[in-house]
């Protein structure tokens, strides 16, 4: 499935400075397997070192958490979006 | 002949507008979806909200022209002279004063009628609660994740709204958190990053509009919750991309699971936010554990001697652009990659702005086997404050 991959400021660095990426993927854990195989730095930011999607970045397909759908195997189709949305302080 | 005289509508409480007051808001006046009806709203409406730099400014600039009832502003710092690139409530005079001191002349000079008060004191799990119970709406203006934390969790157990605004760079966050008994901070994000990952703004830089932009969102949203009137960013998360200009929006839900807005709470008390932030201290300052250090006038000193010193800079290349020790420039993230331009058997003094970047990259390069290592205390900041005040600092 054609996808597009959305990249938050904090990551694009590390994603050959990309806002964003298009993808085929089936599930979104294909498609983030993609992302860090292309760009492997991005992998330490994104997963726990025992594999699990780090608890302060959170990924959405559309406008829905995966928490709530399938997590990590929720099936993605043309045209969908997925969002990496990590968690941000600044104020001042 | 009889003279007719209009009286103001009068509201329940017998609070009516002034001549003046009516003068003043005739622009809101005049729009159904507020009337006399919602800017009486607004005269009882208590807002407290928590920082008064970036998001404040714009927050609070806003809150007061549109005749918030009361404001309270909470902030324990001073202003500085880099806060003048966004934070608009000030003047360069204000250089040095209190913030809460500045805003609240700059606030109560655009609207006098207004009650406005201030804490110059840090929110604590000790004071949270207490500082929060009078009002009726908390906005969040902070700038790290423990605050972040403790606001939501005083608003959770106090059952009040939470205006939420986040930025970094150039883009930000912003919802509202509570409302009605909706989803809370915990629910988006149950964990913080651990600390160094994600920069402030005075490690990551920030376009100075940026906060002017989300700040005036979170006015926006606190105006309509005390309207009672349009559709508040309630579980909904709006994401915005300053460079690209756009706007999206995810939705945003309860989580059954939450441990304090969830079914089965288990946190119905304030917590230490530092330790679940996993953090010691607050500030940005080296972490002497272990790491040699070396001050700067040592290394003036050393200099001056002839000592063969290699100076390592690991900041980024528009930072060396602003100022440099005329070092070897490897940005930190390069150095795993690079390490081996470096002889191990000469004596290396790395640095960077303040000396955190440097201080994990001499212990990066100690656990990779350079026992002659050192980092510059307190960085080119503290070189400019004690050796070479023709450094400009950043």
């Amino acid at each position: 499935m054609a996808i597009k991959l959305e990249i938050p400021t904090a990551l694009r660095p590390f994603a050959g400075k990309q806002s964003s990426l298009d993808l085929e993927a089936a599930t979104v854990g294909e498609a983030l397997k993609s992302l860090t195989n292309t760009y492997s730095d991005l992998r330490k930011h994104l997963y726990t070192d025992d594999g699990r999607i780090r608890s302060f970045v959170n990924i959405y397909v559309n406008d829905e958490d995966i928490r709530y759908l399938e997590k990590e195997n929720t099936p993605i189709k043309d045209g969908d979006t997925i969002s990496i949305v990590p968690s941000i302080a600044g104020g001042r | 002949m009889p003279i007719i005289t209009g009286t103001p509508a009068a509201s329940e409480t017998g609070r009516t507008l002034s001549k003046e007051e009516i003068a003043r808001y005739s622009r809101h006046l005049i729009m159904p979806e507020v009337g006399m009806e919602g800017q009486l709203k607004l005269a009882r409406a208590q807002v407290l909200m928590i920082g008064a730099g970036g998001l404040g400014a714009p927050l609070g600039l806003y809150l007061a022209a549109a005749g918030v009832g009361r404001l309270g502003i909470v902030d324990f710092d001073v202003v500085d002279f880099t806060n003048l690139q966004r934070q608009i409530t000030f003047s360069t005079s204000d250089v040095g004063r209190p913030k809460i001191e500045a805003a609240k002349e700059r606030l109560a000079g655009l609207n006098p009628g207004i009650r406005i008060d201030t804490y110059e004191t840090r929110l604590t799990s000790d004071n949270a609660l207490d500082l929060f119970r009078d009002y009726d709406i908390i906005v969040d203006g902070t700038d790290n994740f423990p605050t972040r934390y403790l606001v939501n969790d005083a608003c959770v157990l106090l059952g009040k709204p939470n205006v939420y605004g986040s930025i970094f760079r150039f883009e930000g966050q912003a919802t509202v958190f509570n409302y009605p008994a909706g989803p809370c901070y915990r629910c988006l994000y149950p964990e913080p990053p651990p600390p160094g990952l994600v920069p402030s703004c005075a490690e990551g830089g920030v376009l100075g509009v940026l906060p002017g932009i989300v700040g005036a969102i979170q006015a926006m949203e606190t105006i309509k919750l005390i309207l009672k009137t349009g559709e508040p960013l309630a579980g909904r998360l709006l994401l915005f991309d300053a460079l690209a200009m756009r706007f999206r929006e995810l939705r945003l839900r309860k989580n059954p699971a939450c441990p304090i807005c969830g079914e089965h709470r288990t946190i119905d008390k304030l917590i230490d936010y530092e330790e679940f932030c996993g953090i010691r201290g607050e500030e940005a300052v080296p972490v002497t554990n272990g790491i040699p250090e070396m001050t700067p006038r040592e290394l003036k000193t050393r200099l001056d001697r002839g000592d063969d010193l290699y100076i390592l800079d690991v900041r980024e290349p528009h930072e060396y652009q602003i100022c440099n020790l005329r070092g070897n420039l490897i940005p930190l993230g390069q150095l795993p990659n690079r390490v081996n331009e470096l002889d191990s058997s000469r004596e290396i003094v790395a640095h960077c702005r303040s000396g955190k970047r440097s201080a994990d990259a001499v212990e990066f390069l100690r656990k990779a086997g350079f026992q002659k290592v050192w980092n510059l205390k307190g960085g080119i900041l503290a070189w400019s404050d004690e050796v070479d005040p023709s450094v400009p600092k950043y």
